[in-house]
């Protein structure tokens, strides 16, 4: 078993290349696959909460503190570098998650979900009222930031920004496979299946739900930067519970049992969207609602139990 | 004489109109195998649930060497040397058996790792003679959901063994398991936990067990300890015959 690539790994593998090429090829694509990358970044951070059984529903706070901490270093400060951007975008969100999470880690279930929507939509009003600060419901732009110095034409900078997302996720989805086989990653799967025993064992599940948390909000953090970047704006909508549902959405569409369901999930979302949007105004989310019932009814471990089913149906099941 | 590892002074809790303790007054020696009997609903799992932190007892007082531990969180218990295993295994689930038991030795390690695999922890090894020990290595790698209820509690007892405690305490070890298997798992865990200096409390309604692997009984009766003796001394008094053991 061991020392052989598992098929999963072998699709997200050709799935990044694919990232990495097939833009090359189709110029709008840059961007498509820009914003499918930062996004499946920011929804490994819901699917390491699913591992402990929890779901958020006000991750996209995290989404949108990513994306005005770059947003701000561009008013206040000026300038800016994507490196620097993602940096800081990632470790305010971290913050704020630990701030966030030493309430909530407290919470499950319905508690934890709804407790997080609260705090969301905190963040939201602020965003929304403080005018003075944030331009209200019109938000802030984010310039275009150099990289490393450099600065770009509009036409290089999609890939430029693209090859960057792809760098992010590539390490954001290592490190939290990585994760998830620790001993840490094993722990916060066990609070989903016995907490009781967990604590038995002498580990407090609040303190590894903790730690899940601000490595959610950070990868929550880092997506949020990416997209303020590639959209160049940053809007109180960010934080908004439609989008914390959305990113919810993309797990469940993906499927929550692989790091890769993000992806997945992410890949399919914007696809629809990006076509749909195109030729068929206003229907994407009718389109999107009937996969995801789909999806629910007839494949529940989402686009990547896809593959186990069928491979399963044409042994005779196991 | 040896001295007192765990003590417990004047214990009451009552649920609603349930008196489950009412002035426990018990103490466990270093070394020793105590045996806890009684009826269902005697306050048994009750006493295990107080003495782990699990419930916070009306009044009284537990200490565990010297150390006053009542109301403590079960995991501040655990760290300080009592490990459990529970009359209704408790695993996780969803992982395999030695995934379980790697859990359990990172927990006693402290500061787990975020980034090394949890398959590559050097007690490894360890956790499969322990797993080897109970007799369920041939699981190690299966889900423990798949195993069946006997195998489970002996996974349980495995993850107990996993903390290197001073104490265990058992609730009803054997129950579950085949009668046939009951003495060969109770031989071997008896002289393991006499062989690693590992003190023993183990709830228990086989009377044979009781007298094979117990040094001293300790009778619960509606929420009382009854009596406390050998064996032989529990098992000849008249009364104890006829309300616990029904002879
Ligand atoms: N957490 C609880 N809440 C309410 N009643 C309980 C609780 N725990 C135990 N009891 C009651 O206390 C009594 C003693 O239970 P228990 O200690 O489990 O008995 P035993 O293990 O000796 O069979 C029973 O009547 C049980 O229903
Ligand atoms: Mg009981």
């Amino acid at each position: 078993m061991s020392g052989r690539i598992k098929p999963v790994t072998a699709v997200a593998i050709i799935f990044f290349l694919v990232s990495a090429v097939a833009p090359l090829f189709v110029s709008s694509w840059a961007t498509l696959f820009a914003l499918i990358l930062a996004k499946g970044i920011v929804v490994l951070g819901i699917i390491l909460l699913l591992q402990a059984g929890q779901v958020s529903f006000g991750h996209a706070m995290f989404f949108a503190t990513g994306a005005y901490t770059a947003a701000f270093w561009g008013k206040y400060v000026g300038g800016g570098d994507i490196v620097l951007f993602i940096a800081l975008g990632g470790i305010t969100s971290a913050v704020f998650g630990l701030i966030v999470g030493l309430f909530v880690v407290r919470y499950r279930e319905i508690f934890f979900g709804m407790l997080n929507l609260a705090f969301s939509m905190v963040l939201w009003s602020l965003l929304e009222k403080m005018f003075h600060y944030t331009n209200g419901a019109d938000g802030i732009r984010v310039p275009r930031p150099a990289l490393l110095g450099l600065s770009f034409t509009p036409e290089t900078f999609q890939y430029v920004i693209l090859y960057v997302s792809l760098l992010a996720a590539v390490v954001a989805f290592y490190g939290v496979q990585r994760y998830l086989e620790s001993p840490l990653g094993h722990m916060l799967r066990a609070i989903k299946s016995n907490e009781t025993r967990l604590e038995y064992l002498g580990t407090s599940a609040r303190r590894v739900l903790l730690i899940g948390y601000m490595i959610s909000a950070f990868l929550g953090g880092i997506g949020g930067a990416l997209v303020a970047i590639i959209q160049q704006i940053a809007t109180p909508e960010f934080g908004f519970w439609t989008k914390s549902g959305e990113f919810v959405f993309i797990a469940i569409l993906g499927g929550s049992a692989h790091a890769f369901g993000a992806f997945a999930g992410a890949a399919m979302f914007e696809c629809v969207r990006f076509y749909a949007a195109a030729h068929l105004a206003d229907t994407w989310q009718l389109i999107l609602g009937v996969v995801l019932i789909v999806i629910i009814l007839y494949a529940p471990n989402g686009l990547i139990g896809l593959r186990q089913r069928y491979g399963q149906a044409k042994q005779g099941g196991h | 004489m040896a001295s007192v590892l765990l003590s417990a002074k004047g214990i009451k809790i009552r649920f609603g109109g349930v008196v489950a303790a009412d002035g426990i007054d018990l103490d466990v020696l270093e070394g020793e195998n105590l045996a806890i009997i009684g009826p269902n609903g005697a306050g048994k799992t009750t006493f295990l649930n107080i003495s782990t932190g699990y419930l916070r007892p009306q009044a009284g007082s537990i200490s565990f060497l010297g150390q006053e531990i009542t109301a403590q969180l079960p995991r501040t218990i655990t760290k300080l040397g009592i490990a459990r295993a529970f009359q209704i295994p408790q695993l996780f689930l969803d992982q395999t058996v030695m995934e379980n038991m790697l859990i359990a030795a990172a927990s006693r390690l402290g500061s787990p790792s975020g980034f090394t695999a949890l398959s590559a922890l050097p007690e490894l090894p360890e956790m499969e003679r322990l797993l080897d020990l109970v007799g369920v290595k041939s699981y190690a790698s299966r889900k423990a959901r798949e195993l069946p209820e006997g195998q489970r509690k002996l996974v349980d007892i495995a993850l107990a063994l996993a903390l290197k405690p001073r104490l265990l305490l058992m609730d009803e070890p054997t129950s579950g398991v085949a009668s046939a298997e009951k003495l060969e798992i109770m031989d071997i865990l008896t002289s393991a936990l006499a062989k690693e200096k590992v003190t023993s409390v183990f709830v228990e309604h086989d009377m044979d067990m009781v007298e094979r692997y117990a040094h001293r009984v300790a009778v619960w009766n509606v929420g009382k300890i009854q009596k406390v003796g050998t064996p032989a001394e529990v098992l000849a008094d008249p009364k104890v015959r006829e309300q616990v053991i029904g002879i």
